[in-house]
C-alpha cells in the first residue's frame, strides 16, 4: 500500500518538475536565479523582427549595464530588471539567465573563467505598432492592447503615463510616490475601469442566448428610460426612436439596453459573464487584475439597468476586453494569448518555441458571427463611423464610461480589422480628463490600424 | 576550472547513487550468500566514493580545511559502525545497515554544506546514538518479557506527551519538546516507539472487540494529546500506524474503513477548530498567495526543487540556505536543489527499500508480538518519509516532520536509530530461530546417522563374534 503511495508521490514530483516548475521558479519571490548572473550575462529581449528591446552591455572592466533602446515605449510590457523586476524581465528571468550557447564554447569560457551569454527571448511584440500606439495616446492616460485573433499573439501593449526603464532605479522613490499618475502601473493588465457601452457586447450575447427570437426585438427610444424610479438617459439625451437589437447596438442606445437588462435572467447573465472570464483567472504571464461582475438574483432593478449598459459595479481591464473581442473575432474560440514566440541562444539557434493553442471556447461560432454582424453595423452606420471608408474593414464597439460626480468619462474602443478573416484585435482606453469628452479612443485605434495597413 | 569539476562530479554522483539504488532492489533477487556479499561490499564502496566526491567538491568550492577533517571523521565513524555491527551481530541484515549509513551520510553532506556547526553536532548525535543502538539487539534477545508490559508502555508514552503539552516551549508554531542541560529533547520522537510496543503488546493478548475498544481509546488519547500540543505530524503518524497494526492484527477490513472514516471526520473538525491547521491548508493550496503569511517556506522549497531540476545545481552552487529550516524539515528540497531530482528520487527509493526489508522481516517473524512491532515501526518510518517529502513538494499540506536519518536533529536521529536497531534485533532473533531449527535438524540428522552407524557396528560385531565362535568350535 505504501509502495503505491510512493509511486504516486514520485509521479507527482516528476510531473511537478516537467510541467509546473518553470512557472513556479519564475515567481518574483524566487531570488535564486539571481545567483546565475554570477556566471551568465543576462540575455536580450527582442521584438518579432529582431529589434532589440532590452540588452545587457558589458563594459571593458566587466561591469554590466541593462539598456532599453526604446525607453518609455515598452516600459510596462518589457519591464525592468531591478527592484524586484517587472514585465517580461520578471516572467522570463529564468530563460534570460540560462545559457544554451554551443557547449564547446561554454566549456571554453568556463575554463577561461569568463561569463557565458544568456538566451534571447523573442517576443510577439511589434515595435512599429507599439511605437504608433504609444504616440497615438499622446499625453493622455490610458492603455492599448493589440493582438492577433487567430493566434493569440500580443503585438502591442502600451500603458500611459509611462516611465523610462533605463533610469528606474534612480527614480524609484519618485515613481512610487506618484499616486496621481501611478506610472509604474501597467494599466493594460491591471487597470480597473467601468466598461461603459463596450459591455453591451456581453449584454447582447446574453439576450441572444435567452431569446431565440432576438431578431424580433423592438424598442421605441425617447432618449431615456425610467423604471422603479430610476431614470437612465441615452448619451446626450438623443432619442433614437424605433430600434431593433442591431440598431440598439450600433447606436449604443442606453435606454434600449437597460430595457433588455430588465428582461434578463440574472443567474444566466452571471453564468455567461463567468464563461467570459469575469471574476476568474485570465490566461497571462504578466500580473493582471481579475475583472468584476457583481450582479446577483437579489440586485435591484436599478443595478440591473446600469449593469446592462456597462455602468454599475462592473470593472474590467483593457486586456480582458481584448480577449473577449478576440474570441468574437475568432469564431468564439479564445486563443491562449502569449508574448514570447521563442527562446533562442544568443546566436539565434532556437531553444524552445511557443505555438498557438486554443485556451477556451467563450461562445459558439454562431453567437460570435451575430455579434460580429452587430459590431460591423457600429462602424458602417453607428457610433464608430469614423473607422469606415478605409481599405480595410472594421467591426467594433465604442464606449463612454462615466466616473466621478462631474460627468468625467473614459473613452473605450474594442474591435477588429478585416472582418471576413479577422487580423488585428485592438482594445483602447483613454482615461477622462476635465477638458475633453467624446470618442477619443477611436483615433488611437485608427492610427494603429493605419500603421498596420498603410506603413 | 573548479566549475568544470563540480559540473562533472554532479553527473558522477547521480550515476553512483543510481547504481546504489538499483543494488538495493537487486539484492533481493540473489539466492546465494556469496553473490549477496559481493553486492553488499559494492554498496559500501559506492557509499564511500559518493562521500569522497561530495566532500572533495565542497572543499574545492569553499577551501575550508574543516571539511577534510569532517570527511575523515565520518569515514572512520561509518567504518566502525559497519565493522562493529558485523562483528557483534554476524546475523544482522547488512542491507539495512548499508541503507542506514547511506542515508546518514547524505544527511551529513547536506548539513555540512548548510551549516558546519550543525554538522558537527549531528556527528556527535550519530556517534552517541550508534553506541546506544548497538545495545538494543542484545536487549531484545535477553528480555523475554517485553510483550507483557502493555500498560507500562502506554503510561510512559502518555505521561511524556502530557508533560510536553503542559510544559514545553513552543517552537515553529508547535509545542515539541524541552531543554535539559542545553540539549533539547522531543519526547514525541520516542513515544512513537513506546506507542508501537503498546499496541503490539495489547493486540497480541487478544483481538476481541472489548480489547480493541480499550486499545483504541488509549491510542486515541496519544493522538489527541499530540493534536492539542499542535504536533500534527506525529499525531498523524501514530494514527496511521495504529490503523495498519489493528488491521494486520485483526484482519478486519471494517476496522480499517471505520478508522479512515473517523480520521477524515476528525480532520475536518480539527480544520475548523485550530487556526494553525487552516494556515497549513491555505499555504498548501497556494503558497504564493500566502507568501507573506507563512507560504514562504513551501514556496522557497518549490523554488529550490524547481531550480534544481533533474540534475541539480551542483554542491555549493545553489542557495538552499534560503529555505527556512533547510537542515531539518526541508532537507529534501535542499538535496534536490543541489544534487538533482534524480538523486532525490533515488533517495526516496532507498527509503522504500528499507521499508520493504522491514516488511520482509515482519512477514517471517513467527512471534505475533515481534511481528506487530516490526510492522508498526516500519510503517512509522515510511509514513514519516511520506509526510516530509510530500509536504515539501506540496503534494500534501506540510506537517513539519523530519526526514528520518537525513534531517538534522538529535531526538530524531536517536529514535530512528533505535527503531532500526529494534528491527535488526528482531531480524537477528529470526535468524537465530532459524539457526536453532537448522541446528536441531542437523542434530537429528547426526543422531540418526550415529544410530545407524551404531547398529551397523553392532551387527558387524555380532557376525564377527559368531564367526570367531564358529571357528573356535571347529
Amino acid at each position: 500500500m505504501f509502495v503505491t503511495l510512493f509511486l504516486v508521490l514520485m509521479g507527482y514530483i516528476v510531473y511537478f518538475n516537467v510541467v509546473k516548475s518553470e512557472k513556479i521558479i519564475n515567481s518574483p519571490y524566487n531570488t535564486r536565479q539571481d545567483t546565475f548572473s554570477d556566471r551568465v550575462v543576462r540575455g536580450s529581449i527582442l521584438d518579432r523582427n529582431g529589434e532589440v528591446l532590452a540588452k545587457t552591455e558589458v563594459a571593458e572592466d566587466g561591469s554590466e549595464m541593462r539598456t532599453y533602446p526604446y525607453g518609455e515605449v515598452f516600459a510596462h510590457v518589457v519591464g525592468y530588471d531591478v527592484n524586484g523586476k517587472s514585465g517580461l524581465e520578471s516572467a522570463e528571468n529564468f530563460d534570460l539567465l540560462t545559457s544554451n550557447a554551443f557547449f564547446v564554447e561554454r566549456i571554453i569560457k568556463e575554463f577561461q573563467a569568463k561569463k557565458n551569454t544568456g538566451d534571447s527571448v523573442v517576443t510577439t511584440l511589434d515595435a512599429k505598432l507599439q511605437t504608433t500606439a504609444y504616440h497615438a495616446l499622446g499625453d493622455e492616460k490610458g492603455a492599448v492592447v493589440v493582438m492577433e485573433a487567430d493566434t493569440g499573439k500580443i503585438l502591442a501593449m502600451v500603458s500611459k503615463p509611462s516611465f523610462d526603464p533605463n533610469s528606474v532605479e534612480d527614480n524609484w522613490e519618485y515613481l512610487n510616490a506618484d499616486n496621481e499618475q501611478s506610472p509604474l502601473l501597467n494599466r493594460a493588465m491591471q487597470g480597473a475601469y467601468a466598461p461603459g457601452s463596450i459591455f453591451k457586447i456581453v449584454t447582447a450575447l446574453e439576450y441572444i442566448r435567452e431569446q431565440p427570437a432576438y431578431g424580433a426585438y423592438t424598442y421605441d427610444c425617447y432618449g431615456e428610460i425610467t423604471y422603479d424610479g430610476t431614470t437612465i438617459p441615452c448619451f446626450n439625451h438623443i432619442a433614437h426612436g424605433f430600434q431593433d437589437l442591431n440598431t440598439s447596438f450600433a447606436n449604443s442606445c442606453n435606454s434600449s439596453f437597460a430595457n433588455i437588462g430588465l428582461s434578463l435572467d440574472r443567474k444566466s447573465y452571471a453564468k455567461t459573464c463567468k464563461q467570459l472570464l469575469f471574476n476568474s483567472k485570465l490566461p497571462s504571464v504578466l500580473d493582471y487584475r481579475k475583472s468584476d461582475f457583481s450582479l446577483e438574483e437579489t440586485s435591484t432593478s436599478a443595478e440591473v439597468m446600469m449593469t446592462a449598459m456597462g455602468q454599475g459595479d462592473t470593472q474590467v481591464s483593457p486586456y480582458h476586453m481584448a480577449l473577449i473581442t478576440s474570441a468574437v473575432a475568432n469564431g468564439g474560440k479564445l486563443m491562449k494569448p502569449y508574448l514570447v514566440s521563442e527562446v533562442t541562444n544568443y546566436t539565434g539557434t532556437p531553444v524552445k518555441k511557443n505555438k498557438p493553442s486554443v485556451y477556451k471556447e467563450l461562445m459558439t461560432a454562431e453567437e460570435a458571427s451575430i455579434l460580429t454582424q452587430y459590431m460591423t453595423s457600429v462602424v458602417t452606420q453607428g457610433t464608430g463611423m469614423e473607422l469606415s471608408g478605409e481599405s480595410y474593414s472594421v467591426a467594433g464597439k465604442t464606449g463612454t464610461a462615466e466616473y466621478g460626480s462631474d460627468g468625467q468619462s473614459h473613452s473605450w474602443f474594442v474591435g477588429f480589422t478585416n472582418v471576413e478573416d479577422p487580423e488585428l484585435v485592438v482594445s483602447v482606453i483613454v482615461e477622462g480628463n476635465e477638458m475633453q469628452t467624446g470618442g477619443r479612443a477611436i483615433p488611437v485605434a485608427k492610427a494603429i490600424m493605419n500603421a498596420y495597413y498603410y506603413e | 576550472m573548479v566549475n568544470i569539476i563540480v559540473e562533472f562530479s554532479k553527473y558522477l554522483l547521480i550515476v553512483l547513487m543510481t547504481v546504489y539504488t538499483y543494488s538495493c532492489f537487486s539484492v533481493f533477487r540473489y539466492e546465494y550468500e556469496e553473490d549477496r556479499q559481493q553486492i553488499l561490499l559494492r554498496q559500501n564502496k559506492l557509499m564511500f566514493s559518493i562521500q569522497l566526491i561530495a566532500y572533495g567538491v565542497m572543499y574545492l568550492k569553499t577551501e575550508k580545511t574543516e571539511i577534510i577533517f569532517f570527511y575523515l571523521a565520518q569515514v572512520i565513524l561509518f567504518l566502525a559502525v559497519i565493522a562493529l555491527y558485523t562483528i557483534l551481530y554476524p546475523n544482522v541484515s547488512r542491507v539495512v545497515i548499508n541503507n542506514m549509513c547511506m542515508l546518514l551520510s547524505i544527511g551529513f553532506i547536506m548539513i555540512l554544506r548548510l551549516n558546519t556547526e550543525k554538522a558537527i553536532k549531528q556527528f556527535i548525535f550519530v556517534g552517541i546514538s550508534m553506541i546506544i543502538s548497538l545495545i538494543v539487539p542484545v536487549v531484545i534477545r535477553k528480555m523475554k518479557s517485553l510483550a507483557e508490559w502493555t500498560y507500562i508502555y502506554a503510561g510512559v508514552g502518555l505521561a511524556a506527551l502530557a508533560l510536553v503539552a503542559v510544559f514545553a516551549v513552543t517552537s515553529g508554531g508547535a509545542k515539541l519538546g524541552f531543554s535539559v542541560a542545553g540539549i533539547s529533547i522531543q519526547p514525541s520522537e520516542f513515544v512513537k516507539i513506546s506507542f508501537v510496543f503498546f499496541v503490539a503488546a495489547s493486540l497480541r493478548k487478544s483481538t476481541d472487540f472489548k480489547n480493541v475498544v480499550i486499545t483504541t481509546a488509549i491510542a486515541a488519547a496519544h493522538v489527541l494529546i499530540l493534536v492539542a500540543s499542535t504536533d500534527l505530524g506525529a499525531a498523524l503518524i501514530l494514527f496511521v500506524v495504529y490503523l495498519i497494526m489493528l488491521y494486520v492484527a485483526t484482519k478486519q477490513p471494517l476496522y480499517l474503513a471505520g478508522g479512515m472514516l473517523a480520521g477524515s471526520g476528525a480532520a475536518v473538525i480539527a480544520y475548523h477548530l485550530f487556526r494553525h491547521i487552516k494556515v497549513r491548508v491555505s499555504v498548501w493550496k497556494d503558497p504564493f498567495a500566502t507568501y507573506e503569511t507563512g507560504g514562504f517556506q513551501v514556496a522557497q522549497s518549490l523554488f529550490a526543487i524547481g531550480t534544481g531540476g533533474w540534475l541539480g545545481m551542483g554542491l555549493c552552487q545553489g542557495s538552499p540556505e534560503s529555505i527556512p529550516v533547510a537542515a531539518e524539515d526541508f532537507i529534501f528540497s535542499a538535496i534536490v536543489e543541489e544534487l538533482g531530482l534524480i538523486f532525490g528520487l533515488c533517495l526516496i527509493l532507498v527509503c522504500v527499500s528499507c521499508y520493504i526489508m522491514f516488511l520482509n522481516i515482519a512477514m517471517q517473524l513467527r512471534n505475533r508480538f515481534y511481528k506487530l512491532v516490526a510492522l508498526g515501526l516500519g510503517t512509522c518510518y515510511i509514513f514519516q518519509v511520506f509526510l516530509t517529502i510530500g509536504g515539501v513538494t506540496k503534494f500534501i499540506p506540510s506537517t513539519g516532520v523530519t526526514l528520518p536519518l537525513v534531517s538534522y536533529g538529535g531526538s530524531s536521529i536517536l529514535s530512528t536509530l533505535i527503531m532500526f536497531a529494534i528491527i535488526q534485533g528482531l531480524y537477528i532473533l529470526r535468524e537465530d530461530e532459524e539457526e536453532i531449527i537448522e541446528r536441531k535438524k542437523a542434530r537429528q540428522l547426526r543422531d540418526e546417522r550415529r544410530r545407524e552407524a551404531f547398529q551397523k557396528e553392532t551387527r558387524k560385531r555380532k557376525t564377527k563374534k559368531e564367526e570367531s565362535y564358529k571357528q573356535r568350535i571347529r
